[in-house]
C-alpha cells in the first residue's frame, strides 16, 4: 500500500521558539494511502512540526519534500497549492460567517462575485461522498463542535488536499462520533490520501493508524508499524519511563451535599439557552465528573455556580445556603474555588508577578490586606510558602507568570485555589494541554482535596480522566443532564450514547 | 406653508451636503475596522486632506488636482498608522491619537499663510438634466456637486464589495479571525495595509470636501471634530456602509439645521448651537450601543488587536 | 539570497531599551522636525537653538517652563491612572476646562472669603468639577458599555463652548472693555507664588499628586485592583473585583486631577476665567503620560520636558513668526517614534541573509 516515493518527507527540521527548542532535528515521512499517527505528549512538538508542514511556521533549518520534490513553504497558500491541508486543534473558522463562506475563504475561484449556489452544490457533493453532513448556509457559531470539525475537513477536501493533517481531532467528539471520523479517514486513505493524525491517546493510535512516529521533547524517538508495537511500548517511548494508567483512590466515605444545583437555566454569550434545567448535587469528599462534548453547557455551568454568569431560573445552594446569583466575591468568600478552563485568559494575569497572581483571591482581607492597604510582608511570606509547598518552579515571587511552563502555571493556579481550603472546587479541564508528569501532579492534588473532604465538580473532555478520578459521572448534552452514573463499572459505550443525546433510562439517579 | 416646505427642503439638501464629508470618512473607517484595525486618527487624516486639497488647488488653480493630493495625503498618513499598528504592533488607540495630534499640528503649521486666501476653484453644483428638474427630489438629490454624486455611488458600492464579493469576504475574515484567514492563505498584513490606506484616502477625500466644496477656504482646525463623529458613526452604522449613509445625513441634518437656526437670529446663544453635534453624537452613540448590545452585533472580533503568527513561546 | 528581518519575542522586556527608546524618540522627532523646517526654508539649528534658549536659557524661560509643567503634570497623572486600567480617557482637556469653571465660580461667588477658606474651596470645586465631568463617560461606559474614547472627547468640545458661553455672556466682566473673561478674582483667591516669578503653589499639587498616585498604585488594595483590571479584566471579574465601581472611581480621580489642573491655572496664573485658558494641555498630557510609561515620577520629569517644548514653541512664534503648532508637530512625532520603538523593548530584531 505504500508507493516508492513518500508523499511527505521532512528532513532535519529544527524550530526554536524563545526559550524552547520545539523541534530538534526531526525526520518525518508519510506515504500516500497510509494513516500515519504522530504521537507524543503535550508539548512534544507535534503541532509545531505540522504547522511547519502547513506553511504556518517557518523552520529554522531543514528541508521538506512533497511527492519527492523539494519545496519551499513560505505561507499556508504554498502548502494549500501543494495539496496540504490541516485541521487545527482550535478550529480555523470565522464564527459569524456561513459554512460556504468559510469553505471558500482564501480561494481564487470564483474570482470576484461569490456565487453561493455553485459553491453549495459542491459542498453538498463532498458531504455526500464522505458522509460529512453539514448545512452550507448555516453560520459557524450555530453549529456543534462535531459539525464544525466536518466543515474543517470539507474545507480541505474542497481544495483537493491529498495530504490531510488532523490535530487531536477526537478531543471534541463522542466515542461514537470518533468512530465515524475514523471510518471517513480510512475511506480517504484507501482513495490514496495521506492522513497524518496528531494525538496523545494510545487507544486511538492502535485503532486507526498504519504507522506511528513518536516524538518526545522535540525529538523523534522512533517510527514503528502499528502492527509491530504495543500500547505499553508506545507509552514508554512517549513519556520516557513506565506509565501506570491506574489512579488509586479510597472509596467514598459518604457525607452531606455541599453543592446543590436545582433546575438551573442560563444563557450562553450568544444569548441562546445553554443550561436547560440542570439539577445535581456534589457531596463532601466526592468528585462528580461532568462529561460531554465541548460546547454543551460545561463552561456556562461552571460560571453559573461561581457567580460569573446569571441564572435565568433555578437555584444553587452551598451547604443548604442559597447562593443563586450572588456575585463572584460573595461566592468565593464562602470557600468556593474555581479552576477555569482558560488559565491565562481568566485564571491568571500573565504580565503580573507570581505573588500578584497568588493574592488575587485573598488581597482584600486580612492577613494580606489591612484597611485600604496591602501588607507587603504578609504577602511575601504567603507567596513563598505557597511556591515551596506546591513546588512551583520559578525564579522567585517577583518573576512574571507568562514565563512559566504549562505545568507550572497550573500548579500556581491550584496553589492559589487550594490555599483557601475550599469546601467546593469547580475544576474545568484542569489537565488540558499538560504533559503526563504535570497531569499526574494535578490528579494527585485533586484527590488530596477529596480526601480532605472537599466536594469537587470536575468538568473534563477526557473520559479516561473522568472515569478514574470521579465517584460519579454526569453527562451534559445541549444544556441538559442525560444521566448520572457511578464511575466504577461505567460503560464507555453508555456514556458515549449519553454524550450524543440519549437520555438514561433511570432518571432516579439524577436526584441522588 | 410654501415657505416652510422650501425651508425644510433646503435643510434636507444641506444635510446631504454637510453629511458628505462624514460619509466619506465613515466609509473609510468602516473599511479599516472591518479589517481589524482601529484608526482613531480620522480627524488628523481629514484635516490634512482639507489642507493639502486646498493648498494644491491654490497652487494649480484646479480643484481636481487638490482632490487628488488630498486623497494621497490622507492615504499616506493612514500608512503611518498602518506601519505602527500592523508591522510594529503598537497600541492602536494611542497611535491613532498621535495621528490626530500630528495632523492637527502639521496642518496648522503648513496652513499659516493660507488663512483667508480665497479658493481659486471649487466643486460647484452640477444640476443633473431632467432628474434635477423633478419637484422635491430634484433639489434634494440631483442638484449637488459631483463629489456628492460620487458619495451616492460609493456607499452602495462599498456595501456590495463587502458582502457580495470575494475581496469583501477576505476583508471581513481578516477582521473577524486573522488566524483563520492566515491559515487559509489570505494575507492578513497585506489586506490590513490596503484597507487602512483606503480608509486614509477616504478620510482625506472627506477633508478635501470641506475645504473645496462645503466651506471653500482654509481655517485652522476646520474639520472641527468631524473625524471623531465619523468614528462614532461607524458604531452607529454597525460596520455597514448602508447604515453609514443614514448616520452621515442625520448628522449633516443637525449641522444644516444649526446653520439655518443661527441665520434666523434666534435667542439661543450660538455656543449652545455649536455644542449640539457633539452632544448629539453622545446620544446617538448611547442608543446605537444599546442596539448592538441587544442584538449582539459587536465590532469585528479582532478589532484593535495586532496579529502575530508565531505566538508560542 | 534575500535580506529578511526577523522579530523574536524577548522573555523579559529590555530595561535598558525601555529607557533609551524615549530618549531616541525625542532625538528622532527633532530630526524629523529639522527636515520639515529646512523644507520651509528655516535653519533648523537656529530654530532649535531659539527654542531651547527660550525654554531653558533664561530665568524667565525656566520659570515659564515650570509654570506650564504644572497643568501637564496634573492632567498627565490623571490620564495615566485611567490608561493603567485601559480606560481611554482623552477628555482631560474638557475636564480641565470644567475644573477651571467650577473653581472660578467659587472664587467669584465669595469675593470676601479669606484665602484659607477660598483656596481649599476652589481646589475642591475644581477637583469635583473635573471628576463629575469625567463621570459622564464613566457612567455611560460602566452602565451602558458606551465607548469612552468618543464620549470623553466629545465632551471636550462641549466644555470649551460652555466656558466660552460664560465668558462672552453671563459671566463677562462688565468693566472688561468687551474682553471675553470674568472679573478678576479677589487677591485671596490667588494661589501664592514663589518670589517674583509666576511659579505658583500648583507645583506642589502636582508633586503631591504624583506621590499619592505612586503610593495608591503600589501599596493599596485599590491600586492592586487597577493593575489587575488593566492587565486582564476577565481575571478581575473572576476574582470578584467590581469593574463598574472601579471605572467610576478611576475616571473620577482622573478627571479630578485634570480639574485641579484647571483650578491651578485660573487661580495661579490668570486670576480670572477666560477664553482659551488651555493651549491643549489635556491632549499633550496624553503624550506625556504615554512617554512616561504611565509611571507617576516619570510623568513629573516628562512634564518639564514638554513644557519646555511648549515654551520654546511660543518663543518661535514671537521671535521668528513661526506658528506655535511646531511644538504640536514635534509632540506627535515623538509619540510616533515611541510607539514604533516599543516593539524593540518586547522583541529582539535580527537582520539575516536567507536563501
Amino acid at each position: 500500500m505504500t508507493s516508492a516515493v513518500p508523499s511527505v518527507q521532512m528532513l532535519v527540521i529544527t524550530k526554536r521558539f524563545p526559550g524552547v527548542l520545539a523541534n530538534d532535528h526531526i525526520d518525518f515521512s508519510a506515504n500516500a494511502g497510509e494513516i500515519h499517527a504522530l504521537l507524543g505528549e503535550n508539548g512534544a512538538g507535534k503541532s509545531t512540526l505540522m504547522n511547519i508542514l502547513s506553511g504556518l511556521y517557518h523552520p529554522d533549518q531543514g528541508d521538506i519534500h512533497i511527492h519527492g520534490r523539494r519545496v519551499a513553504l513560505r505561507s499556508p497558500r504554498d502548502a494549500i497549492s501543494l495539496g496540504i491541508g490541516m485541521v487545527h486543534q482550535h478550529f480555523m473558522l470565522v464564527e459569524p460567517h456561513t459554512v460556504a463562506e468559510n469553505v471558500t475563504l482564501g480561494l481564487d475561484e470564483p474570482r470576484f462575485l461569490l456565487n453561493s449556489g455553485q459553491i453549495e452544490q459542491k459542498i453538498a457533493a463532498l458531504s455526500e461522498k464522505y458522509g460529512l453532513k453539514v448545512d452550507p448556509e448555516a453560520r459557524i457559531w450555530q453549529l456543534s463542535v462535531g459539525e464544525q470539525q466536518r466543515v474543517e475537513i470539507i474545507k480541505m477536501l474542497y481544495r483537493n488536499a491529498d495530504i490531510l493533517i488532523l490535530d487531536e481531532p477526537t478531543a471534541v467528539l463522542t466515542p461514537q462520533e470518533a468512530r465515524e471520523l475514523f471510518a471517513t479517514l480510512k475511506r480517504m486513505a484507501a482513495e490514496g490520501h495521506t492522513i497524518i493524525f496528531i494525538t496523545h491517546k494510545l487507544d486511538e493510535v492502535m485503532a486507526i493508524s498504519d504507522r506511528i512516529t513518536v516524538l518526545r521533547k522535540g525529538r523523534v524517538v522512533s517510527t514503528v508499524f502499528t502492527s509491530a508495537t504495543s500500547k505499553q511500548e508506545l507509552a514508554r517511548m512517549m513519556v520516557g519511563r513506565e506509565v501506570f494508567f491506574q489512579v488509586t483512590k479510597s472509596p467514598w466515605r459518604g457525607g452531606q451535599a455541599v453543592l446543590r444545583v436545582e433546575a438551573a437555566r442560563a444563557l450562553s454569550d450568544k444569548g441562546l439557552p445553554a443550561l436547560k434545567g440542570v439539577s445535581f448535587a456534589v457531596h463532601e469528599g466526592e468528585i462528580l465528573g461532568v462529561a460531554g462534548v465541548a460546547g454543551n453547557g460545561q463552561r456556562e455551568l461552571a460560571e453559573a455556580i461561581t457567580g460569573l454568569r446569571p441564572l435565568t431560573s433555578g437555584e444553587v445552594y452551598l451547604c443548604d445556603r442559597r447562593i443563586t446569583n450572588q456575585n463572584p466575591r460573595q461566592i468565593l468568600d464562602q470557600k468556593v474555588s474555581h479552576i477555569p478552563e482558560d488559565r491565562l485568559g481568566m485564571g491568571l494575569i500573565p504580565n503580573l508577578s507570581l505573588s500578584d497572581n497568588l493574592i488575587l483571591k485573598g488581597y482584600f482581607a486580612p492577613p494580606l490586606g489591612r484597611g485600604p492597604f496591602l501588607d507587603q510582608k504578609a504577602i511575601d511570606a504567603h507567596c513563598r510558602e505557597l511556591i515551596s509547598r506546591f513546588e512551583v518552579m520559578a525564579p522567585g515571587p517577583d518573576s512574571s507568570v507568562k514565563l512559566l511552563s504549562g505545568g507550572n502555571l497550573q500548579r500556581l493556579l491550584l496553589a492559589r485555589e487550594i490555599s483557601c481550603c475550599p469546601r467546593l472546587m469547580v475544576a474545568v479541564h484542569p489537565t488540558r494541554g499538560l504533559d503526563v508528569g504535570a497531569t499526574e501532579a494535578v490528579h494527585k492534588m485533586l484527590l488530596e482535596q477529596r480526601e480532605e473532604g472537599a466536594a469537587i465538580l470536575l468538568i473534563s473532555e477526557d473520559l479516561d480522566e473522568l472515569l478514574s478520578l470521579s465517584d460519579r459521572v454526569a453527562v451534559l448534552y445541549e444544556g441538559e443532564i442525560m444521566g448520572i452514573v457511578p464511575a466504577q463499572g461505567a460503560q464507555v459505550e453508555e456514556i458515549g450514547l449519553m454524550m450524543a443525546g440519549t437520555k438514561r433510562a433511570r432518571p432516579a439517579e439524577v436526584a441522588a | 406653508m410654501q415657505d416652510t416646505l422650501i425651508l425644510i427642503l433646503l435643510i434636507l439638501a444641506g444635510a446631504i451636503r454637510a453629511g458628505t464629508p462624514l460619509l466619506f470618512a465613515t466609509l473609510g473607517e468602516i473599511f479599516a475596522e472591518r479589517a481589524g484595525v482601529l484608526n482613531l486618527g480620522v480627524e488628523g487624516m481629514m484635516i490634512m486632506g482639507a489642507l493639502s486639497g486646498f493648498m494644491v488647488t491654490v497652487r494649480t488653480g484646479n480643484a481636481w488636482t487638490g482632490l487628488l493630493a488630498a486623497i494621497l495625503v490622507g492615504g499616506s498618513i493612514g500608512l503611518i498608522h498602518a506601519v505602527l499598528s500592523i508591522t510594529l504592533r503598537a497600541n492602536q488607540v494611542v497611535s491613532g491619537l498621535a495621528l490626530t495630534i500630528f495632523g492637527t499640528g502639521l496642518s496648522s503649521f503648513l496652513g499659516q499663510k493660507l488663512v483667508g486666501v480665497p479658493a481659486p476653484d471649487t466643486f460647484r453644483v452640477v444640476r443633473i438634466p431632467v432628474l434635477g428638474e423633478l419637484p422635491v427630489l430634484g433639489p434634494l438629490v440631483f442638484q449637488h456637486d459631483i463629489l456628492v454624486y460620487l458619495s451616492f455611488l460609493l456607499a452602495p458600492l462599498a456595501w456590495f464589495l463587502m458582502f457580495k464579493t470575494r475581496p469583501g469576504l477576505h476583508l471581513r475574515a481578516v477582521g473577524e479571525s486573522p488566524a483563520t484567514a492566515d491559515a487559509m492563505g489570505v494575507s492578513v498584513v497585506g489586506l490590513r495595509y490596503l484597507y487602512v490606506f483606503l480608509g486614509g484616502m477616504l478620510a482625506g477625500l472627506g477633508g478635501a470636501y470641506i475645504s473645496l466644496a462645503l466651506t471653500p477656504g482654509w481655517a485652522d482646525g476646520m474639520t472641527a471634530g468631524r473625524g471623531w463623529i465619523a468614528i462614532a458613526l461607524v458604531i452607529f452604522a454597525t460596520w455597514s456602509p448602508a447604515r453609514a449613509m443614514v448616520g452621515a445625513y442625520l448628522f449633516g441634518g443637525v449641522e444644516a439645521a444649526q446653520f439655518r437656526i443661527q441665520g434666523t437670529g434666534t435667542q439661543v446663544p450660538s455656543f449652545f448651537l455649536n455644542m449640539t453635534p457633539y452632544i448629539f453624537t453622545i446620544i446617538v452613540l448611547v442608543i446605537a450601543t444599546q442596539e448592538t448590545v441587544r442584538r449582539r452585533i459587536g465590532a469585528p472580533a479582532a478589532l484593535g488587536l495586532p496579529y502575530e503568527r508565531e505566538e508560542r513561546g | 539570497m534575500k535580506l529578511t528581518l526577523r522579530l523574536e519575542r524577548r522573555l523579559t522586556p529590555s530595561r535598558a531599551l525601555g529607557f533609551l527608546i524615549p530618549v531616541f524618540s525625542i532625538v528622532l522627532a527633532l530630526c524629523f522636525g529639522a527636515v520639515l523646517l529646512a523644507a520651509v526654508g528655516k535653519n533648523p539649528g537656529v530654530v532649535y537653538q531659539k527654542m531651547f534658549s527660550g525654554a531653558f536659557g533664561s530665568r524667565f524661560g525656566l520659570t515659564e517652563t515650570v509654570v506650564k509643567a504644572i497643568p501637564l503634570m496634573l492632567s498627565g497623572l490623571g490620564v495615566a491612572v485611567a490608561f493603567r486600567m485601559l480606560l481611554w480617557n482623552i477628555g482631560a482637556e474638557g475636564q480641565l476646562q470644567i475644573g477651571a469653571f467650577a473653581a472660578a465660580g467659587v472664587a467669584l461667588a465669595f469675593p470676601q472669603a479669606p484665602a484659607v477658606v477660598i483656596i481649599p474651596a476652589m481646589m475642591l470645586a475644581g477637583f469635583l468639577g473635573g471628576a463629575l465631568w469625567a463621570s459622564i463617560p464613566a457612567a455611560l461606559k460602566a452602565k451602558l458599555q458606551v465607548n469612552e474614547i468618543i464620549t470623553s472627547l466629545m465632551l471636550n468640545y462641549v466644555a470649551i463652548y460652555w466656558v466660552e458661553y460664560l465668558v462672552y455672556g453671563p459671566w463677562r466682566n462688565p468693566k472688561g472693555y468687551g474682553f471675553p473673561g470674568t472679573a478678576p478674582f479677589s487677591p485671596a483667591a490667588e494661589l501664592p507664588r514663589l518670589g517674583t516669578s509666576r511659579v505658583h503653589l500648583g507645583l506642589l499639587f502636582g508633586l503631591v499628586a504624583a506621590l499619592c498616585l505612586y503610593f495608591i498604585l503600589r501599596r493599596t488594595k485599590w491600586g492592586y485592583e487597577i493593575r489587575v483590571i488593566g492587565e486582564n479584566p476577565t481575571a478581575a471579574r473572576y476574582a470578584g473585583i467590581s469593574l463598574t465601581r472601579n471605572i467610576l472611581m478611576v475616571m473620577a480621580l482622573s478627571g479630578g486631577l485634570a480639574g485641579l489642573a484647571g483650578m491651578s491655572e485660573v487661580s495661579g496664573i490668570i486670576h480670572a476665567l477666560q477664553r482659551g485658558i488651555s493651549p491643549g494641555y489635556g491632549y499633550t498630557a496624553i503624550i506625556v503620560a504615554w512617554l512616561a510609561k504611565l509611571n507617576p515620577w516619570a510623568i513629573v520629569v516628562v512634564s518639564f520636558l514638554f513644557a519646555g517644548l511648549l515654551v520654546g514653541g511660543d518663543q518661535l512664534q514671537i521671535s521668528m513668526g513661526l506658528p506655535a503648532a511646531m511644538s504640536n508637530i514635534l509632540q506627535g512625532a515623538v509619540l510616533f517614534f515611541i510607539l514604533g520603538g516599543e516593539i524593540l523593548v518586547r522583541n529582539r530584531i535580527s537582520l539575516t541573509w536567507e536563501k
